[in-house]
This record gives C-alpha cells, sequence and structure tokens, in this order.
C-alpha cells in the first residue's frame, strides 16, 4: 500500500496542539472572515482549508484513522440520508430504531472491541463518538418531523464542520443548518469575532498556561508520589484527585474554547459546553454546567424521550421512581459510552444515583425542612459537598485508580 | 388559560399554584421546572389542549416563563 506508506510519512499537527498551531488555522481563515465581513460565505475556500487541516489532523501516526473517518461519513451520510427520504412519507418505529441503531453500530464496535478483543478496533478514530451524537441525533429529530429541509452535502459539513470534529461541542443539524445557509449581518458577524477573541484568550491560558502546571508538572509529580505506596491508598491520592480534576476541567474547557472561537469566525455558533461548573450547589445544576452539549444530548434524546415514553404508556406508578430510574439509566449510559470499562460505568452510574439523591433531597426539604435556612452559610456547604463529590468521581473517571490498585505492581 | 397553564405546572412538578404567582419568572433558573418536570407538563398539554410538542422540538429559553408558554400554547392551538 504505497499510499498509506506516504500518509504515513507525512507530518501530523493535532488539533489545537500548540499556539503556533492557532496561529496557523487562524491566518488561514482571514479570507473567510474577511467574506463574511462582506456579507458572502467562500464555500469552496472553507471546504479546501477544512479539508487540509482535517488531512493533517488525520496523516501520519494517526493515516489508518483517516480511512475509517472516510468510511465512517459515507456510511452515516447514506443512512441519514435514506431515512430522511423514507420520513417523508413513512413512520414505522420499528425502521426508527433499527437506523438509530445502523448510526451507533461502528461506534458500539469501537466502544466494545478492547474490553472484548484486548485491543483498539481498526474502525476507530478520534472524534467518532461526538460524530456518531451527531449522527444519532439527526435521526431523532427527522423521526420528530423536525427536520424539513434536508441536504446531503450540509449534513457532510456538518459531521465534518473542521473546528469541532474531534472533541466537540455537540451541535445539532438543525441549529447548525440554520447558522450554515446564511450569513450573519456585519454587526452580528463582528460580534461573534469579538467574543471569539475572548475565548481564544481565555482558552490560551487554561490550555497552554494553567493546565500546563495542573496536567504537564503537578498530576504526573503528585501520580508517581502514589504510585510508590502501589496497590495501597496514600494521602497522595487525594492530591492527584484534585490535581486531575483541576486538569480535566482546564484543558477541556481550555479545548471547548478553542473550538468555539473558529466556529464564530466561520460564522457559526456552536453550542458552549462549560459554564463556571465549580459554582454549581447541587448536581443537578453541575450537570446543566459541565460539558453541557454532551449532557443536553442526553437530557434530550434519552433521558426526556425514556420518561416520555415511560409515562404514556404507565410503566411506572410512582413518578419519583420514574425519575429516579431515568437518571440512573441516562447516566449509566454515559459511562458506557465513555468507554467500557469498570471504571467509566462506575463513574456514570454514582452520578446517576447523585441526580436521584439531589431531586429526592430537594422534595424531602420542601416537605419537612421548609424553615430550613437558606444563607452563604449553607449555599458554601452545597458547593463544596458538590465539589467534592464530583472530584471524587472525576478520580474514578481518570482511570488512575485502575493503575494503582491493579496495574501497580507491573508498572513498579 | 393562565389559571389552568399553573395548575398543571403545580400539577408537572409537585409544587403548588402559589409557587408559579410570577409570571415572569424563569422557571428553569429557579428550579421549579426540570427535565422531568418537562414531560409531564408537555403530556398534560398534550391531553388538555390537543396540542402536540415533541420532546426534541422544546426549546427551554423558548417555554421558560409562564408569559411565554400561555403565548406559545394559544399560538400552536392556532396552527
Amino acid at each position: 500500500m504505497a499510499i498509506m506508506h506516504w500518509l504515513s510519512s507525512l507530518p501530523n499537527f493535532s488539533a489545537y496542539g500548540t499556539p503556533g498551531y492557532l496561529l496557523v488555522l487562524l491566518i488561514a481563515l482571514i479570507p473567510l472572515g474577511i467574506g463574511l465581513y462582506c456579507g458572502k460565505r467562500f464555500d469552496w475556500y472553507e471546504v479546501i482549508i477544512s479539508a487540509l487541516f482535517l488531512f493533517v489532523m488525520f496523516d501520519g501516526a494517526n493515516a489508518p484513522q483517516m480511512i475509517s473517518l472516510i468510511g465512517y461519513v459515507i456510511y452515516q451520510t447514506i443512512i441519514v440520508t435514506w431515512y430522511y427520504h423514507y420520513r417523508q412519507q413513512h413512520n414505522q418505529s420499528w425502521v426508527f430504531y433499527l437506523v438509530t441503531l445502523l448510526t451507533l453500530i461502528p461506534l458500539i464496535i469501537v466502544k466494545v472491541s478492547p474490553a472484548m478483543v484486548g485491543h483498539d478496533s481498526l474502525l476507530g478514530f478520534m472524534g467518532i463518538s461526538y460524530m456518531t451524537f451527531r449522527a444519532t441525533g439527526t435521526v431523532i429529530e427527522t423521526r420528530d418531523g423536525m427536520v424539513k429541509d434536508f441536504s446531503w452535502w450540509t449534513f457532510v459539513r456538518f459531521m465534518l464542520f473542521m473546528p469541532t470534529i474531534t472533541s466537540g461541542p455537540i451541535d445539532r443539524y438543525r441549529r447548525f443548518a440554520k447558522d450554515y445557509k446564511k450569513v450573519p449581518d456585519r454587526e452580528k458577524y463582528m460580534g461573534l469575532v469579538q467574543k471569539g477573541i475572548k475565548y481564544l484568550f481565555l482558552g490560551l491560558l487554561y490550555n497552554f498556561i494553567i493546565d500546563h502546571f495542573f496536567g504537564a508538572v503537578w498530576l504526573p509529580a503528585a501520580e508517581a508520589q502514589a504510585m510508590q505506596y502501589a496497590p495501597h491508598m496514600s494521602w497522595w491520592v487525594v492530591a492527584v484527585m484534585y490535581l486531575y480534576g483541576m486538569h480535566l476541567f482546564f484543558n477541556f474547557a481550555g479545548y471547548s474554547l478553542f473550538a468555539i472561537a473558529f466556529s464564530y469566525f466561520m460564522g457559526v455558533e456552536a453550542p458552549m459546553n462549560f459554564n463556571k461548573p465549580f459554582k454549581s450547589k447541587n448536581i443537578k445544576e453541575f450537570w446543566n454546567r459541565w460539558h453541557m452539549s454532551l449532557s443536553f444530548w442526553f437530557r434530550d434524546y434519552i433521558f426526556m424521550r425514556f420518561v416520555f415514553m415511560a409515562t404514556k404508556k404507565k410503566w411506572f406508578k410512582n413518578r419519583n421512581v420514574l425519575s429516579a430510574i431515568a437518571y440512573i439509566l441516562d447516566m449509566t449510559i454515559m459511562g458506557f459510552w465513555h468507554g467500557v470499562t469498570w471504571y467509566y460505568i462506575l463513574y456514570g452510574f454514582l452520578h446517576g444515583i447523585a441526580l436521584a439523591v439531589c431531586d429526592w433531597w430537594g422534595r424531602f426539604k420542601r416537605k419537612h425542612l421548609k424553615k430550613m435556612p437558606h444563607n452563604k452559610i449553607t449555599n458554601a456547604i452545597a458547593i463544596f459537598v458538590t465539589f467534592n463529590f464530583v472530584m471524587l468521581t472525576f478520580l474514578l473517571f481518570s482511570g488512575f485508580l485502575n493503575t494503582l490498585w491493579f496495574k501497580g505492581a507491573r508498572l513498579l | 388559560m393562565e389559571e389552568d397553564i399553573k395548575n398543571i405546572l403545580a400539577d408537572a412538578t409537585g409544587r403548588d399554584a402559589a409557587d408559579f404567582a410570577d409570571n415572569s419568572q424563569d422557571l428553569f433558573e429557579s428550579g421549579l421546572m426540570d427535565s422531568m418536570a418537562t414531560v409531564s407538563f408537555l403530556l398534560a398539554l398534550q391531553d388538555k389542549y390537543d396540542i402536540n410538542v415533541p420532546v426534541s422540538e422544546f426549546d427551554r429559553s423558548e417555554w421558560n416563563t409562564i408569559d411565554k408558554i400561555v403565548g406559545k400554547v394559544k399560538e400552536l392551538q392556532n396552527d
């Protein structure tokens, strides 16, 4: 395979990996920005630039992924386009479920493979999870009759929208298509550029300065200390917990800010992903502030649809039981989506339980603790409890405990 | 209609109708409404007014106050 050999020999640039990458991308987008400023979308320029940046993300060491990515996009486009045309005439439930399953199958194979056969599936590539959300979401909205003028080309652009391809935020087809088909007026576009610049600088601060300390300096040092005691626990594990939590936030929020900033520059208002999550007073509020595009996806397409069906078909007598089951189901599926390992699944399950407890506590308080004070101190306690619960679950999520308990001996 | 909507909301959220006195307060920000209550609310709208709002059509920012809800329901009834 001469072509694979050639692809593998090319230099690879991961998205937003270095400040230099951001600068080059920014310069490449200038003509597009001038076009938008003048009320025009230079479609072909955008296609070429996007293709170029996608190419260097998936060449070199990632070359095998490029083939998977192309195959995946063709596969999903055929399915979603077919379903859209089918849905104009018919609306059978089993077809909807089958099509939904078909859009999920590549991701399921990729997620289950490591646990089943012990190595990563060849079908996998960076961003497959996020692209699956986009495809499946489009099918669900089509089922609801909400997608009115579908075009396969817009769908391909939506799937491959370069700023958000590998790590979100997860947009919705209808929202994306609306932005895409029109050019924002000048005032609106300048507002987007202004906000984009702010996010870009905030992202630089988060990713390259703050996270440099949390993620690249302090966390590895604390992990190394904690591993000295493996497989036993030590206070270093507590340090790992907080440092990892901070690293996760600044790394991911910073990355999301870059993605949103570049979307804005391209005249597309990608949804926000984080909104000061650590000032949440309870876990429900936390999920309205943390990785929002993911949690809203789960809320709209899994939680609410499940509750809707269960209520309509009267599966449960008690509403509180239903909501508890729906929370646990929703979050456990989210855990599985992160990967089929005990710590991801437990992470999701614990958040499901926490959401159910949070609901129960709200009801209990309204019923029995009407006189409970609400002031700065109770607020501070609520924020403290929420923050520490989240940090504890992030420690699980990090997989560090898995390394410490089960792989520590091998590393030493 | 406003009173009916308030009763539906009270029912859907398990609160008192008195909690919904303010027509312009944000029902989601204030914690009165959540996704669970939204579903009960949409199903009740279906029963009472025979209007169908799919879950994927429900945009919180268009339904977050009593004033907006009343407006939306009237609009959907006229369709």
